[in-house]
C-alpha cells in the first residue's frame, strides 16, 4: 500500500533532550510531486528532512521511503534518496568530477563516467568538472552538490533550502530539473524560506508548526498566515502526552 | 562481499589522494617525530651502551605521540564540508566506513614509522632490520588505528576534540605499549627475546577483539 508513496510518515515525533521538535507528524507525498515544506526557523524544517534522509533516528513513528521502512530496510532506502543540505558534502581537495566518480563508486553505478559527465553538464559545471572543489564558488559548490544528489538517480530527492548561495540563473537551473524529476514520476520534498519560489517549484505547500504539518491551500498568503498564526506552545502541550514523549 | 570491499578500498583511495594532494598529516608528524627524537637526545644524554636500553621506550613513546596526532586529522578531513554526512546517508555499511577510515590510518602510521625508523636507529643505536621489531610495528599500529579511528570519530563531535582524543586514547593502548616495548627490547638490545611469543600472542589477541569492537561501536557513535 505503501509503496505508492515516494514518502510516508507516521506518527512522527522527534525531540532534543526534553525539547520536543516534531510532534506526531503525518506525511505522504505522492510519485511524481514536489512537496515545498515551509516554516519559521526552529520549527524543524531540517529535523524532518534529516530523519527522512536517515541522518537522524526519530524517537517514535514509522518512515518509508519508497515504501521501504527507513529503520529495518535502512541501505535499500539510502539507494533510493538523494540529499542536498546546508552543506556540501564534497572534498575539497577533489574536484567535482572526482567527488562524483567516488560517490558513483559507493553506490554501485556501473557506467560511471558518462553519468557523472551527465549529472555534472545537467548542473552546468562541465567547464569546471576538473577543478577542485575549493577554487569553486559557493554557488558553483551547491551546483556539484546537486550534481551529486541526482548522479545515482535516486526517487526521491531532498533539499534543504536549495536555493541558498544560488543565483537566478542557477535558481532557474534547479527548478527545472526539478521539474524534470517530478515530470518523470520521482518524487521531491524541500524546505524553503521564500514563499514564492516555494509555490512555483512545489506542487504542494506544508507548514510546519507546533512540530506538525499544516497544509493550507491556495497561494502565498495563506502559506503567511499559516506561519505567522502557528502555536506559540511548545509541541504536544496542553495534549497531556508532554510526559509521554517530551523526555525521549 | 564485493559490495563491502569495493566500497572500502574507494574510500581508502580517496584518503589517500587528499592525503598526497595536501600533504597535512605524513609529512608533519615525520617531523614531529624527528624533532622528538632529537629532543630526547639532548634531555637524556645516554652515554655510550645505555641508549640500547632506552631505544624500545623512547621509540615507542614516540610512536604513540606521532598516532596521536595523525589520528587526529582522521575525521576532519570527512567533517569539513559535511562529507561524513554525505557517506553516512550512501548505503555504504558503517562497518566498511569505519574499516576504511582505520585502514588508511593504519598505512599513514605505517609511512611515518617507516620514514623514522631508520633516524631512531641511527640516534639510539639499533638496527632498524628486523623481523621482530616488524612485527612489534605491523601489530601495535593496527591496534593503534583501530582504537585511534574510533576515538577520532568521538572526539570530532566534541568541541575539546585535540584534548579528547589522548585522554581516551592511551589508557586503552597501554597494554599494546607495554607488549611492543618487551617485543622491541629483544631487536634493539634494551631487553631479551625471552616469551616474544607471548608478547606477540597478546598484541595479536588485543588486535583481534578491536577489530570486532570498534566497528560495532562507531555505529552507535555516528549515529545522530
Amino acid at each position: 500500500m505503501n509503496a505508492g508513496y515516494a514518502i510516508t510518515v507516521e506518527g512522527l515525533e522527534k525531540s532534543y533532550r526534553d525539547w520536543p521538535v516534531l510532534w506526531n507528524l503525518d506525511l505522504t507525498v505522492p510519485w511524481g510531486e514536489a512537496l515545498a515544506l515551509f516554516g519559521a526557523n526552529g520549527a524543524g524544517k531540517t529535523t524532518l528532512l534529516r530523519i527522512l534522509s536517515t541522518s537522524v533516528r526519530p524517537d517514535a513513528g514509522t518512515v518509508r521511503i519508497a515504501g521501504r521502512d527507513l529503520l529495518r530496510q535502512t541501505a535499500e532506502a539510502r539507494r533510493r534518496i538523494g540529499v542536498v543540505g546546508h552543506r556540501s558534502f564534497l572534498y575539497e581537495d577533489l574536484t567535482p568530477r572526482e567527488n562524483l566518480t567516488y560517490y558513483a563508486r559507493l553506490y554501485g553505478i556501473s557506467d560511471r563516467e558518462a553519468r557523472v559527465t551527465a549529472a555534472l553538464e545537467r548542473v552546468g559545471l562541465g567547464s569546471r568538472a576538473n577543478h577542485r572543489v575549493r577554487a569553486l564558488s559557493n554557488g558553483m559548490q551547491k551546483r556539484a552538490a546537486i550534481a551529486r544528489a541526482i548522479l545515482h538517480r535516486p526517487g526521491v530527492l531532498l533539499l534543504d533550502e536549495p536555493e541558498a548561495g544560488l543565483d537566478r540563473d542557477s535558481r532557474r537551473m534547479l527548478g527545472e530539473l526539478l521539474a524534470e524529476w517530478t515530470a518523470a514520476g520521482r518524487s521531491v520534498a524541500f524546505t524553503t524560506h521564500d514563499i514564492e519560489l516555494g509555490l512555483a517549484w512545489g506542487h504542494r505547500a506544508a507548514v510546519l508548526t507546533g512540530g506538525r504539518l499544516a497544509f493550507p491551500g491556495g497561494g502565498a498568503t495563506d502559506i503567511q498566515q499559516a506561519l505567522s498564526s502557528g502555536p506559540s506552545t511548545r509541541p504536544g502541550e496542553g495534549e497531556g502526552r508532554m510526559s509521554d514523549g517530551g523526555g525521549r | 562481499m564485493k559490495d563491502f570491499l569495493g566500497p572500502m578500498a574507494t574510500m581508502v583511495w580517496k584518503d589517500i589522494v587528499l592525503e598526497a594532494r595536501s600533504r597535512e598529516l605524513v609529512v608533519s608528524v615525520i617531523v614531529f617525530g624527528l624533532l622528538l627524537v632529537v629532543v630526547f637526545n639532548f634531555a637524556l644524554r645516554p652515554a655510550p651502551g645505555q641508549a640500547a636500553a632506552l631505544a624500545p621506550g623512547l621509540l615507542w613513546v614516540a610512536f604513540a605521540f606521532a598516532a596521536t596526532l595523525a589520528m587526529n586529522r582522521a575525521f576532519i578531513r570527512e567533517q569539513e564540508a559535511g562529507a561524513l554526512e554525505g557517506l553516512l546517508v550512501s548505503p555504504v555499511s558503517r562497518d566498511a566506513i569505519f574499516l576504511a577510515k582505520a585502514a588508511a590510518s593504519f598505512i599513514f602510521m605505517l609511512l611515518v614509522e617507516a620514514a623514522l625508523l631508520p633516524a631512531y636507529g641511527a640516534m639510539l643505536e639499533f638496527s632498524a632490520l628486523s623481523w621482530t621489531l616488524g612485527a612489534a610495528i605491523l601489530l601495535a599500529t593496527l591496534g593503534f588505528a583501530l582504537i585511534g579511528t574510533l576515538f577520532s570519530a568521538l572526539a570530532a563531535q566534541t568541541r575539546s576534540r585535540e584534548i579528547m582524543l589522548p585522554v581516551l586514547f592511551f589508557p586503552i593502548i597501554t597494554p599494546l605499549i607495554i607488549a611492543a616495548v618487551a617485543v622491541s627490547g629483544g631487536a634493539t638490545g634494551g631487553g631479551t627475546f625471552t616469551g616474544l611469543g607471548r608478547w606477540l600472542l597478546l598484541m595479536g589477541v588485543f588486535d583481534a577483539l578491536f577489530l570486532v569492537i570498534c566497528p560495532w561501536v562507531f555505529s552507535f557513535v555516528v549515529e545522530d
